[in-house]
């Protein structure tokens, strides 16, 4: 079925360039019309997006259906913000700095923690993958130190940092650093034994396997890795922030309940899942150029 | 799969033309190799000589598990021997060299490379400029028929095609001697044979040593100059046959009643190989379940 759709509009040149060889040319054979053909060839995501548009929908219907009628059952809703008490006072937040200030501390916070925590497992995990003493020598740490939530080190990062801006970042860094560490590791471990020996027969020295059979092989384990330090750096950094922050989403967020404004508590949340789905998407898009060959 | 004939318009561009030379001797003496396990040691070969004259096609046919791969790595530099030697040109092997290029059963093309880049890896890796080894891969690809394909990544290839490709890459650098580990194992019959005959084609024009290893009868007496033939592991050499069929070799001639001679031949001495293989109690009796003598009674009885 599109398989058929794909072929026919293969066949068609595009209207552009027919208008310009055959300017006055005839009522051509009946031809669905260009918006049309496009609907076809993307009928697959177009019905993606329309069911996405439609589950959202229903959701803040429920959300909305919830709190008006301030149901209770076990689970009470009295207090809950309803969908246009949020949106009014995202009105209100949106029109000061203020939140777009915590949202940008938040996103820097995320950076410095994630892409430190990126430069260092990456090589580490590249590195332990390719030579065993190394991996030896870490894994039993890192072993013992994987287990522990991000949560648990706020003591110790305050401790441990002069500054609070320190600490946090530091606490953000732990939480994507494991996820990352471990994913590498599984990808050199995965790597294709034939693929090194090939390159090795065709002349690639030690390093020359390295950069052009490892690293590649890696890529999208790595990317994996990424993808989730990158959700469990956002989980870190929002606890981080909720305990010792001055500032941030997080904090926004838990100052929001000590206020007792609670519609601010739901945009907070709101604000978290769009930050960290967007970050997501943007490792994705990377991932996406750096590795075309598993573009499909 | 198109165009069976590689190399067939030589002369459309010769910009690039892998050195021909008259080098490539492989020996073999003594060479054994022993695995240590965890049962101790196993041989997995325990002596074997052999020879392979400059521009000469040999294959190595044995039961599965005799040895072949391992020796075929021992001779590609990734396996040192235990016991004798094994020389290129006199020179003992010390380690993998572009000077032995080895195609492999599975399919070892670069996923993240398209035809050309893994085609340019081998010039990439002697130093060679960028343009420079595009413009060689653009003419090796052109006159193995494959340059529609060249801006493809390899997943969108057919399994013959990553073959034909991963031998381009493999030529690319013009190796003294081609190492073959089952290249067709994992293709279709049809496309095996169109494989054959382009390997055929290709080593008549470079004039390079090939060492083949195959467990195909057929596979091995169309190809080759000299079969050797392996025992059941620890594996030596049990025969060393010539295949005195004129080249060009055409598909016909697997019918002609030399190649069947041959083939009769072969197929006795492996046989007798694979049974042992397959286990000492093996007998050819008992393969046709004549070994126990039922007298008459059903077989529930008599077990």
């Amino acid at each position: 079925m599109q398989t058929a759709a794909i072929s026919s509009s293969r066949e068609t040149p595009p209207p552009a360039a027919r208008e310009t060889t055959a300017p006055a040319a005839a009522p051509s054979p009946p031809r669905p019309a260009p918006l049309l053909r496009m609907a076809r060839r993307h009928r697959g995501e177009i019905r993606a997006v329309l069911v996405g548009a439609l589950s959202v929908a229903a959701f803040v219907l429920a959300w909305h259906l919830l709190t008006t009628y301030r149901v209770n059952i076990y689970v009470r809703f009295m207090n809950v913000p309803s969908p246009a008490d949020v949106l009014e006072s995202a009105r209100t937040a949106f029109a000061t700095a203020t939140f777009f200030q915590h949202v940008a501390i938040s996103c820097r916070r995320i950076l410095y923690g994630f892409l430190l925590a990126a430069a260092l497992a990456v090589p580490l995990g590249l590195l332990m993958g390719r030579f065993k003493l190394l991996s030896e020598i870490v894994f039993p740490v890192s072993e013992v130190l994987r287990p522990i939530p991000a949560i648990a080190w706020v003591p110790m990062a305050i401790m441990l940092w002069p500054t609070n801006e320190q600490s946090i970042v530091f606490i953000t860094f732990l939480g994507s650093f494991f996820p990352i560490l471990l994913n590498t590791l599984h990808g050199m471990a995965t790597v294709d034994p034939v693929l090194v020996r090939a390159a090795r027969c065709l002349g690639a020295t030690e390093t020359a396997t390295f950069r052009e059979v490892y690293l590649p092989a890696t890529l999208p384990q790595i990317f994996t890795g990424l993808t989730v330090g990158m959700g469990v750096a956002w989980v870190s950094l929002i606890a981080a922030e909720m305990i010792s922050g001055q500032f941030g989403i997080g904090y926004f967020t838990w100052e929001a309940y000590s206020l007792v404004q609670y519609s601010d508590i739901a945009l907070g949340m709101l604000a978290i899942g769009v930050l960290g789905l967007a970050s997501s998407w943007a490792i994705r898009l990377v991932g996406r150029l750096l590795m075309p060959w598993s573009a499909r | 799969m198109t165009a069976p004939a590689f190399l067939q318009s030589a002369d459309a561009d010769t910009s690039y033309a892998p050195p021909k030379t008259t080098k490539g001797r492989v020996e073999v003496r003594g060479f054994g190799l022993t695995y240590d396990t965890a049962d101790g040691a196993t041989d997995a070969v325990s002596s074997v000589d052999l020879t392979v004259e400059p521009g000469e096609f040999v294959s190595i046919i044995g039961p599965s598990g005799c040895g072949k791969s391992t020796l075929l790595n021992a001779l590609a530099g990734f396996l040192k021997p235990t016991r004798g030697v094994v020389t290129v040109d006199g020179e003992p092997i010390t380690g993998p060299s572009a000077d032995r290029g080895m195609i492999f059963q599975q399919y070892s093309l670069f996923p993240w490379k398209t035809v050309r880049e893994n085609v340019e890896f081998g010039l990439k890796m002697k130093g060679m400029g960028r343009s420079e080894r595009s413009r060689a891969a653009r003419t090796l690809l052109g006159l193995a028929g494959l340059t529609p394909f060249e801006n493809h990544y390899p997943d969108r290839l057919s399994g013959g095609m990553k073959q034909r490709v991963g031998i381009v890459r493999a030529l690319a650098t013009g190796p003294r001697i081609l190492l073959l580990d089952e290249p067709f194992g994992a293709l279709d019959a049809q496309t095996r044979l169109i494989m054959q005959q382009i390997l055929t084609n290709m080593w008549q024009r470079l004039k390079i040593s090939v060492l083949f290893v195959t467990h195909d009868l057929d596979e091995a007496i169309f190809l080759s100059d000299r079969i050797y033939v392996m025992t059941a592991r620890p594996g030596e050499i049990k025969a060393e046959i010539a295949v005195p069929l004129p080249r060009p070799r055409l598909p016909a001639m697997t019918m002609s009643s030399e190649f069947l001679a041959l083939r009769r031949g072969l197929m006795s001495l492996i046989r007798e190989e694979s049974l042992k293989a397959m286990g000492g109690e093996l007998t050819a009796d008992g393969l046709q379940g004549l070994a126990i003598n039922l007298e008459g009674q059903d077989v529930f009885r008599a077990l």
